[in-house]
Order: C-alpha cells, then structure tokens, then sequence
C-alpha cells in the first residue's frame, strides 16, 4: 500500500505559476558564531493567546517571542503532514536546535523573535512581496537580527 | 518561502532557506537554498530527533560560507513517505448507538486527546472551535449528510476551518494512540480512511460539493488528492 501523496502534492505545487524577480539579491552574512539569528516560517504559527490568520491568502505576520512554545498552527492546509509538528515543533520551527546551536556558539545569538507567516497565498504573492514582506524585514533588521532561517510546510 | 528569501535579503538580511519543492527554487532562484527531500509538514525530516534536526540545520547554515548566488543544493538523505502499514490506533468501540457514529467516536476519544494536550503542553485545536465542540461540529457535518443544507446545519464556521479543527483533535491524539509518531501521511490515511470522522468529512464534501456550496469552501475539506467521489 502506498501513502505517498508528496509525490502528487510536488508535481502540483511545480506546475503553479510563481512570482519571477530580476536577479537574485546577496547580503554578506557576519560569520555565524557571530551572527544574531532568527526563524521565518510559513506554518501560520501563533501564541495560544493570539487570533491566527483569515482563512484564505491573509498576507499579515505575527511575531513569535523566541522563547514562547505556546504555540499554535493556524495553516489549515490538509495538503501536509501535521502529526510531525503536532508532535514536535522543531520539525518545522527549530527554535530548540537554534537555541542548542548558541550555548554550542555555533550561533552567536538569536533574536527577540522569530516571525510566521501562513501559505495559502494567492499566485502572485504581491502583498507580500511589495508590503508584508519588507514590513516583516524592517523589524527583523530594527531587532539585529543578520540572518534568516526560512523554513517551509 | 522563496518570495520572503528575496524580500528579506534584498532589505540586508542574509536568508538561508529550507526548500521543499526543487522545482519551485529552480525556477526563484533564493539566495541560499537546501532542498531536502522530506515528506511536506516536515522541513527538517524527523519528528523528536534532535541530532537528525541538527544534521539539516548544519547542512542549511553551511550555505552562508558560499560567496557569491543563488546556491541550491540537495541534502544527501532522503525520506519518502512510502510506508507499507497504516498507522495501527486502536478506535473505541460504540458507546451510545443514539448518537451519529463520529460524535460517538470523538467523544470517545476525548481522554486520549486531554492526555496527548497534557503531554505537549500545547494545541491546536481552537481556529474556529475547542475540544468541547468537536462532537457537536462532526454532528453538523451527519446532519448535512442526511439532507439538510450546509448554511442551516450549525456549522460552527467554514467547512476547511472546523476541519482543521477536527482533524487537529484526532491528529494530536494519534501518537497516543499509536505510541508514538506516526510515519507522514499515514496518520492522515488513518483519520479519512479507518475514523468515523474522516469518512464523515468525506461524506460532508462530496454533499456540500452538490449542494452548491462555494469549492474553496468543501474542497480543501481532504487533501487535493481524494477524489470527492471516492
């Protein structure tokens, strides 16, 4: 018996239209046992205490304090395995490994807060893009945050 | 993912991006990119295993030694979601016969889940209903079922998102169920293939579906996968 459905889901997402940019930008990075660094996910994470997302291509960001595990997720997608993240939220918000990574020094340290966002974003991803996005970047940078870990559902 | 890699380095932030879809980073072309061919939910591979999350995340941050992009490579490990057996959770036999077989069933269920929230500290049961309204949402979804329009049906919010909300209750009770985590997907065979509730939901799309109820609204009520007439 097969229960793959990764298979299917990938095809599905490589067939979808995507957002095209000029080029790539580069950020030099400070070396990482010297950087401040913070998560960015898309598994529309949330304090237990806060409202999560509309139900259908919501742009908005919350802020996550690093050190809460209170929290929530709010992507309703059915077309992902949530049992992992149910089980263990490092699988897909490895707040722990990073928090390990700086008392090892490897990472020199992470930020005030981690940020999540939700998928389910329409085809052209533009409010992201041109207004949530950057919104998000100006506060990481503001916090001294250097690097970005991007993490998917 | 790939659209906030290019936003945030392009605003001085060096990003360093976990990729699920290789095609999909191809195409964008982030800064910093690890594809790793793990099951969707699960970017760094293993539930409850520390030192293989490390393994990734050390993979990741390697990346940010390259001087010049966009760089895209591939973690060396793979997991597919290729299992042989269903996840093996034990369902409760009926209790009161009077009631739709799911909110039997979830009910029944109530103390597996009050023990798995016990045990993470956290749930995410709660986008539109609590544990207590699970019952009474999976008796909406029976009367819809039988007949009676999916707008009169008490339907405590949207069909994808009081689906989260179920499916969240039998997803966090699952691993104590099971004793332990279950392989990606085969909880979600167990919960629309083997559960009362699942079959229930099943039932519930393919009836909002001729009903004429909104797609966006009965659609996503099952993975894009599931035929609504199987």
């Amino acid at each position: 018996m097969s229960l793959n459905n990764d298979v299917a889901m990938r095809a599905m997402a490589a067939a979808l239209p995507v957002p095209e940019f000029d080029g790539t930008p580069w950020t030099e990075p400070p070396p990482l046992s010297e950087a401040t660094v913070a998560i960015c996910t898309t598994a529309g994470l949330h304090l237990d205490s806060e409202h999560g997302w509309e139900p259908n291509e919501d742009p908005s960001y919350q802020m996550l304090p690093s050190d809460a595990r209170n929290l929530v997720l709010d992507h309703w997608s059915p077309n992902f395995d949530r049992v992992g993240i149910a089980a263990d939220l490092n699988v897909a918000y490895p707040a722990d490994r990073l928090e390990e990574m700086v008392d090892e020094g490897v990472i020199g340290a992470i930020g005030p807060n981690h940020v999540s966002f939700t998928g389910n974003q329409d085809d052209t991803v533009a409010k992201v893009r041109l207004e949530t996005g950057p919104a998000a970047a100006a506060e990481l940078k503001a916090q001294g945050i250097d690097v970005v870990l991007l993490t998917p559902v | 993912m790939c659209t906030l890699a290019h936003v945030f380095e392009a605003a001085g932030l060096a990003t360093v991006s976990l990729i699920s879809v290789r095609d999909v980073a191809e195409r964008m072309r982030p800064p910093r990119a690890l594809y790793a061919e793990f099951p969707l939910g699960r970017p760094l591979g293993k539930p409850l295993d520390p030192d293989y999350q490390r393994g990734v995340l050390d993979a990741a941050f390697a990346l940010l030694d390259a001087e010049a992009g966009p760089v895209l490579e591939d973690f060396p490990d793979v997991i597919t979601s290729e299992v042989e057996n269903a996840v093996a959770c034990s369902l409760p036999p009926r209790h009161d016969p009077s009631l739709p077989p799911a909110v039997d069933e979830a009910r029944a269920l109530r103390d597996a889940y009050d023990r798995a929230v016990e045990a993470t500290g956290r749930t995410s049961v709660g986008r539109v209903i609590d544990a207590d309204g699970i019952p009474d949402a999976l008796a909406a979804f029976a009367r819809i079922v039988d007949g009676t329009e999916w707008m009169e049906a008490g339907l405590p919010g949207f069909g994808i998102d009081t689906v989260h909300d179920i499916r969240a209750y039998y997803e966090e009770l699952c691993p104590e169920l099971a004793g332990g985590v279950p392989d990606a997907w085969a909880s979600e065979h167990w919960f629309y293939d083997e559960t009362e509730a699942g079959k229930l939901i099943q039932a519930a799309r393919r009836a909002m579906r001729d009903q004429g109820a909104p797609q966006m609204l009965w659609f996503y009520m099952a993975p894009v996968v599931r035929d609504p007439d199987k």
